[in-house]
C-alpha cells in the first residue's frame, strides 16, 4: 500500500468519525445549546461583557 | 486558478455567510434556525448579517456551558471540515482571511519575519486551540460557567464583524462599551497594520481554527502533490508561496492554505491537486488492479 492510499483511508476514516461525533451532538441535543448562544448577542464576542 | 477567481469566491463566501441584510440596518442579529449550524471560517455570530455559527464561539459557549465539558457537535463539524478541506477553508472562504488578503494588496513596503521567530511565532495558534479548548472548562465561575477567552479577549472577527458593525447602529451598545472594547479595537488594529505589512499575520500566528485545520491538511481529502517527473526544481512555486510553505518538501504541510499560487507559477504543471475525482479515480485503479490479479 502506497502513501497516497493510506492518506485515503486516514480521511476516510476521520470523515467518519466526525460524522458520528456530529450525531452524537445532534442526539444531546448540542446544535441546539449553539443555536441558543448564538442568537443573542454575544457580549464578549463584540467586546462589552 | 488564478487569484482573481480566488478572490471573488472569498467575497462571494463572506456575502453567503453574512447575507442578513436587515441587521446591519437594524443593529440586530439573525436568530433563525441556520444559527444551529456552524459554517466553516471564523465568522462571529455576533456579527448583524450572520447566518450561521462560528466554530470557535461555539465550541467555546458550548463547552463553558454548565452543563457539558466537552462539545461533540462542533468537534465534530471542525473535523468534517477539516478532513473534507483542510485550510483550503483558510484561502477561500474565511472572512477574515479575505480582509487580510486585501489588506495585504495595499501598496508599500512589505516585511519578511526573520526565519527563527516566524518558526516560533507559528506554534501560538496552537496554544490558542488549546486555550479555546481547555480554558473555559478550567477556569469557571462558581456556577461552573466558563468566559469564552479567545472570543473575549483577542479574537479581531468579533471586534470587526460583531463589535464595530453592531455599534454602528446599536445606540445601548455603543454606550455599554469600555476598557474592554478599546483593548479588542487595540489588537484589532494591529492585527489589521500588521496584515498591510506580514501576509495574513492572524492566519499564519494567532487563529485557533487555522490550527485546527492544518492539523488535518496531510490527510484532507482535498490535497495537493508534486509530481516528481515533471517538476524541474525551478524554485518558481517557493517563491510564490505566500504563506512560506516548502513546496517540494513538505506541500501539505499545516501552513498551506491551498491559495494555488504554486500552482499557477509552476512552469511544467508539476503540482496538482489531489481532489475527490483524483480519489475516486485512484480507488478504482486499484480495485481493477485487484480484480485482475
Amino acid at each position: 500500500m502506497n502513501g497516497s492510499s493510506r492518506k485515503n483511508i486516514a480521511t476516510g476514516i476521520l470523515i467518519t468519525a466526525a460524522v458520528c461525533l456530529i450525531a452524537v451532538g445532534i442526539v444531546t441535543g448540542e446544535q441546539l445549546d449553539v443555536m441558543q448562544k448564538a442568537v443573542n448577542i454575544c457580549l464578549e464576542c463584540i467586546g462589552v461583557g | 486558478m488564478n487569484q482573481k477567481k480566488r478572490h471573488m469566491i472569498q467575497a462571494i463566501a463572506t456575502f453567503v455567510q453574512n447575507g442578513w441584510i436587515p441587521g446591519f440596518l437594524k443593529g440586530t442579529i439573525y436568530r433563525g434556525a441556520g444559527k444551529q449550524v456552524c459554517v466553516p471560517g471564523l465568522n462571529c455570530y455576533s456579527c448583524p448579517g450572520a447566518l450561521g455559527s462560528c466554530p470557535i464561539g461555539s465550541l467555546q459557549a458550548v463547552v463553558g456551558g454548565s452543563s457539558r465539558n466537552i462539545s461533540y457537535y462542533v468537534m465534530g463539524l471542525i473535523l468534517l471540515f477539516g478532513s473534507l478541506f483542510g485550510r483550503l477553508i483558510c484561502g477561500f472562504l474565511c472572512p477574515f482571511g479575505f480582509l487580510q488578503d486585501l489588506l495585504h494588496k495595499i501598496p508599500g513596503r512589505k516585511v519578511k519575519v526573520p526565519e527563527k521567530i516566524d518558526k516560533k511565532m507559528r506554534y501560538i495558534k496552537y496554544l490558542m486551540l488549546a486555550g479555546v479548548f481547555l480554558l473555559p472548562v478550567l477556569i469557571t465561575d462558581p456556577f461552573g460557567i466558563g468566559v469564552p477567552y479567545f472570543c473575549k479577549y483577542v479574537c479581531p472577527a468579533g471586534t470587526l464583524e460583531g463589535g464595530i458593525s453592531l455599534m454602528i447602529t446599536n445606540k445601548a451598545l455603543r454606550e455599554a462599551a469600555g476598557f474592554l472594547f478599546s483593548w479588542k479595537v487595540l489588537v484589532l488594529l494591529v492585527i489589521l497594520v500588521s496584515s498591510v505589512l506580514i501576509y495574513r499575520p492572524f492566519c499564519k500566528y494567532l487563529c485557533p481554527l487555522g490550527g485546527a485545520y492544518g492539523l488535518c491538511n496531510k490527510v484532507s481529502l482535498c490535497r495537493m502533490k508534486v509530481v516528481e517527473d515533471k517538476c524541474i526544481q525551478c524554485g518558481k512555486c517557493m517563491t510564490a508561496c505566500k504563506m512560506g510553505v516548502d513546496v517540494l518538501e513538505n506541500i501539505n504541510s499545516a501552513e498551506c492554505i491551498r491559495c494555488g499560487a504554486c500552482v499557477n507559477q509552476c512552469p511544467t504543471d508539476a503540482i496538482v491537486w489531489n481532489s475527490c475525482r483524483g480519489y475516486t479515480n485512484q480507488w478504482w485503479k486499484n480495485y481493477k488492479n485487484r480484480s485482475k490479479h
